[in-house]
C-alpha cells in the first residue's frame, strides 16, 4: 500500500505538486495518468523518498518514506524514469549489486536472482555485459533490479517509454502477474490506451492536483465519454474551464 | 560499513572492466610523465655537458715561440697539440674537419710582442661547422683574455691605471645554475608523480559521479536504504585505489628512467632506488585521499561525462599552482610550508631525491594537512549528495 496525503513540492517561484492525495492499494494497479509536466514524477519521486515534500506525507505500508527510511525503502521497489544500468556489468551482476546494497546475503541473493532471470525471462541474457541490450531487456533487467529483495511495493515511473510493441505487452504480462501475487503496483504514464489496458484504478493529476481517482470503467461511465481517453480529456477541460 | 565495501567492489570492478579508460589511468598517464621527463632531462645535461664539461682542443703551429700563451691556454682548460703546419696545410687540416681550428703563431710573433707592437696570431676556423663554434668562441675569448691582461700589464708598468683602459665593465648574470635548473626538473618530477596519480582516478571519480547521472542509474541508486556517506565513501575508496596504483606504477616508472640518466651533473643524488621510491610513495599517500575527494566533489556538480571531463582538466592544473610557486621563489623547505598540499610533496620529495634527511614533524604536518583538507572535502562531498538537487 502506497499513500500520498496532501503532497505539495515548489521548486522555486513553479509550484510543481499541490495537495495531491491518493492510495495505490496491495493487489490492485494504479495508474498515475496526466500531460507532461503535471507533477506525475515530482509525486513519484516523494513517494520513494529522493524529493522531501513541502508538505504532507508519502507512507509505504503505513510507514513515513522519509521517517523510518530504511524500513519503508526495504518494502519498496523503484523503476525510476531513468532506469539506467551499468554498461560493464552483467545483467545479473547488475541486479546483484542492489540486492547487496538491500543487505542481502550472497546465496539468498542469488536463488533470488535465478527466480526474477526465470520470471522476467532473462534467462540468456543474465550473463551478458549489458551494454548492446535492446531497450526491452535494459527495462526487464531494471524491473529485476527494483525487485530484488522481493518488495511488497513497485513504483515505476514511466517504464513503457521507448518499448516497442512486443517489449510493452511483455512488460504488462509482468506487471499483471505481480499484481496477481498480491503486490502493490503504481505507475505513471501519458498514455492513455496503456492504463485503459492495466489498470484497476486511475489517478488522473493536472498542473499538480489531482482531478480524478476512479477506476477507469467509472470514470467512463461519469464523463459519458466511449473510451478512456475521451474521459480524460473531458476530465481536463472541465477542470481547466472551473479554475 | 557492508554498503560501502559493495559500492567499492562494484565501482573497482567496473572501471577494471573499461579498457579505454584502464589505458588511461594505469598506462598512459602513469607512463607518459617518467619518458617525457626522461628525454628531456637527458636533452638538458646533454647540452650542458657539451658547454662547459668538454675540453676545447687547439691544433696551434708554431707553439713553441709562444710558450707564455700556451701556458695561458692550458691553465684554462685548453688541450694544446703542437704541430708544424704552415697557413696551406691548416686551412686545408680543417677544411676536411681534420680539426675544428688551428691557431698559427708566425716567427715574427715574438718580437713583436717583446716591442710592444701588435703581435699577430691567425685562427684557421671553418664558420660553417657549427659543432666547432664552441670550441672557437672559447678560444676567441681567451685569446682576448690574453691580449687584455698583457694590455693592462704594460700601462700598469708606465705608471697608468690600468682601469682607464677599461672604460665600462659589463657583468653579465647567468640565472640558469645549476641548483636552478635541478629545482624546475625536480618540480616537474613531482607534478608528474601527482598527475599520474590524479589521472589514474580520474575517470572513476567522474563515472561514479556524473556518469551515473548521465546514463539514468543514479536516481535508482539514491532510492535505496543505503546512507549517501556510504556511497560517497565506496566511491572515493574505489577512486583512491586506482590512484595509488597509478603512483605506484609512476614511481616505478620513474626509477627505470633514473636508471639510465645521469644526474650527477646536476648536482643531484641520481638516487630513485626502489628502497627510497617506497619513502616516495609514502610521502605521497596522504595526498591520494584529498586528490579523489578534490575529484568526485567537482565532479558531482556536472550534469555530464564531457562536463566533468572539462571542469578535471581545471583540477588536474590546481596542484601545480604551489609547485610553480615555490620553484619561482625558490622557497626552501620551512615547516609553515607543509600546511600546503602538494607543495608539501614536492617538497619532501625534492628532500628524498636530494638524499637530506625527512624531519618526522614535517612528514606528520604535511600528511595531516592533506588528511584535514580530505575530510573536508569528503564531508563537503557527502552534504552535496544529501541535497535532493543531486538529482538534477
Amino acid at each position: 500500500m502506497i499513500e500520498a496525503s496532501g503532497l505539495c513540492k515548489r521548486f522555486g517561484a513553479v509550484e510543481a505538486v499541490r495537495d495531491v492525495s491518493f492510495a495505490a492499494r496491495d493487489g490492485q494497479i494504479t495508474g498515475l495518468l496526466g500531460p507532461n509536466g503535471a507533477g506525475k514524477s515530482t509525486t513519484l519521486r516523494m513517494l520513494y523518498g529522493v524529493l522531501g515534500p513541502d508538505a504532507g506525507r508519502a507512507c509505504v505500508d503505513g510507514i513515513d518514506i522519509r521517517g523510518e527510511v530504511s524500513a519503508a525503502r526495504a518494502r519498496l521497489g523503484v523503476l525510476p524514469h531513468a532506469a539506467g544500468l551499468y554498461q560493464n556489468l552483467t545483467a545479473r551482476e547488475n541486479v546483484a549489486y542492489f540486492g547487496a546494497l538491500h543487505g542481502m546475503a550472497r546465496a539468498p541473493l542469488g536463488r533470488r536472482i535465478e527466480a526474477l532471470a526465470d520470471s522476467l525471462g532473462l534467462g540468456e541474457i543474465i550473463d551478458r555485459r549489458v551494454k548492446g541490450f535492446s531497450q526491452g531487456e535494459r527495462i526487464k533487467v531494471a524491473l529485476a533490479r527494483a525487485l530484488v529483495h522481493d518488495p511488497g511495493n513497485l513504483i515505476l515511473d514511466e517504464p513503457t517509454n521507448g518499448l516497442d510493441v512486443m517489449a510493452i505487452r511483455s512488460l504488462r504480462s509482468l506487471l499483471v502477474a505481480l499484481r496477481d501475487e498480491g503486490r502493490c503496483i503504481l505507475f505513471s504514464s501519458h498514455v492513455m490506451q496503456e492504463v485503459a489496458a492495466l489498470c484497476d484504478r486511475v489517478v488522473i493529476i493536472g498542473e499538480g492536483r489531482v482531478l480524478a481517482d476512479a477506476p477507469p470503467e467509472a470514470l467512463r461511465a461519469r464523463s459519458g465519454a466511449a473510451s478512456l481517453e475521451e474521459a480524460f480529456l473531458a476530465v481536463l477541460e472541465s477542470r481547466g474551464a472551473g479554475a | 560499513m557492508g554498503a560501502l565495501l559493495t559500492v567499492f567492489r562494484k565501482e573497482f570492478r567496473e572501471n577494471l572492466r573499461d579498457r579505454r579508460t584502464l589505458w588511461s589511468a594505469l598506462l598512459f598517464g602513469p607512463l607518459f610523465g617518467p619518458l617525457v621527463f626522461g628525454f628531456m632531462v637527458s636533452r638538458i645535461l646533454e647540452q650542458n655537458a657539451d658547454a662547459v664539461d668538454r675540453p676545447v682542443a687547439a691544433t696551434v703551429a708554431g707553439a713553441g715561440d709562444a710558450p707564455h700563451l700556451m701556458q695561458f691556454l692550458a691553465e684554462h682548460g685548453v688541450r694544446v697539440e703542437a704541430r708544424a703546419l704552415d697557413l696551406e696545410a691548416a686551412r686545408a687540416l680543417v677544411q676536411r674537419g681534420g680539426a675544428p681550428l688551428v691557431l698559427i703563431v708566425p716567427p715574427e710573433f715574438p718580437a713583436r710582442l717583446r716591442a710592444g707592437l701588435p703581435a699577430p696570431l691567425q685562427l684557421v676556423t671553418d664558420g660553417t661547422d657549427s659543432k666547432a663554434h664552441r670550441s672557437v668562441e672559447r678560444l676567441r675569448g681567451l685569446l682576448a683574455a690574453y691580449s687584455g691582461a698583457i694590455g693592462q700589464a704594460r700601462l700598469q708598468i708606465r705608471g697608468v691605471d690600468p682601469l682607464l683602459a677599461v672604460p665600462i665593465a659589463v657583468d653579465e648574470v647567468d640565472v640558469a645554475t645549476p641548483a636552478d635548473r635541478a629545482a624546475l626538473v625536480l618540480g616537474m618530477m613531482t607534478y608528474l608523480v601527482l598527475f599520474a596519480m590524479l589521472i589514474g582516478g580520474m575517470y572513476l571519480a567522474i563515472d561514479s559521479t556524473a556518469g551515473e547521472r548521465e546514463r539514468g542509474s543514479l536516481e535508482a541508486l539514491l532510492a535505496l536504504p543505503v546512507d549517501r556517506l556510504a556511497l560517497v565513501g565506496g566511491k572515493l575508496l574505489a577512486t583512491c585505489a586506482y590512484m595509488a596504483l597509478s603512483l605506484a606504477i609512476s614511481l616505478a616508472a620513474f626509477v627505470a628512467v633514473f636508471h639510465f640518466v645521469p644526474f650527477g651533473r646536476f648536482g643531484m643524488s641520481a638516487n630513485l632506488t626502489p628502497r627510497t621510491a617506497v619513502v616516495l610513495v609514502g610521502v605521497c599517500l596522504p595526498f591520494v585521499p584529498l586528490g579523489a575527494a578534490l575529484m568526485t566533489f567537482v565532479a558531482s556538480f556536472a550534469r555530464s561525462y564531457r562536463e566533468a571531463q572539462t571542469y578535471l582538466g581545471v583540477v588536474l592544473l590546481v596542484p601545480t599552482l604551489p609547485i610553480a610557486f615555490a620553484s619561482i621563489y625558490a622557497l626552501k623547505a620551512r615547516r609553515a610550508l607543509m600546511l600546503v598540499p602538494s607543495l608539501s610533496q614536492h617538497l619532501l620529495m625534492t628532500r628524498v631525491l636530494k638524499e637530506q634527511s625527512l624531519a618526522a614533524p614535517d612528514l606528520l604536518i604535511s600528511a595531516g594537512a592533506a588528511l584535514a583538507w580530505a575530510a573536508l572535502l569528503v564531508a563537503a562531498t557527502v552534504r552535496l549528495w544529501r541535497r535532493e538537487t543531486l538529482l538534477g
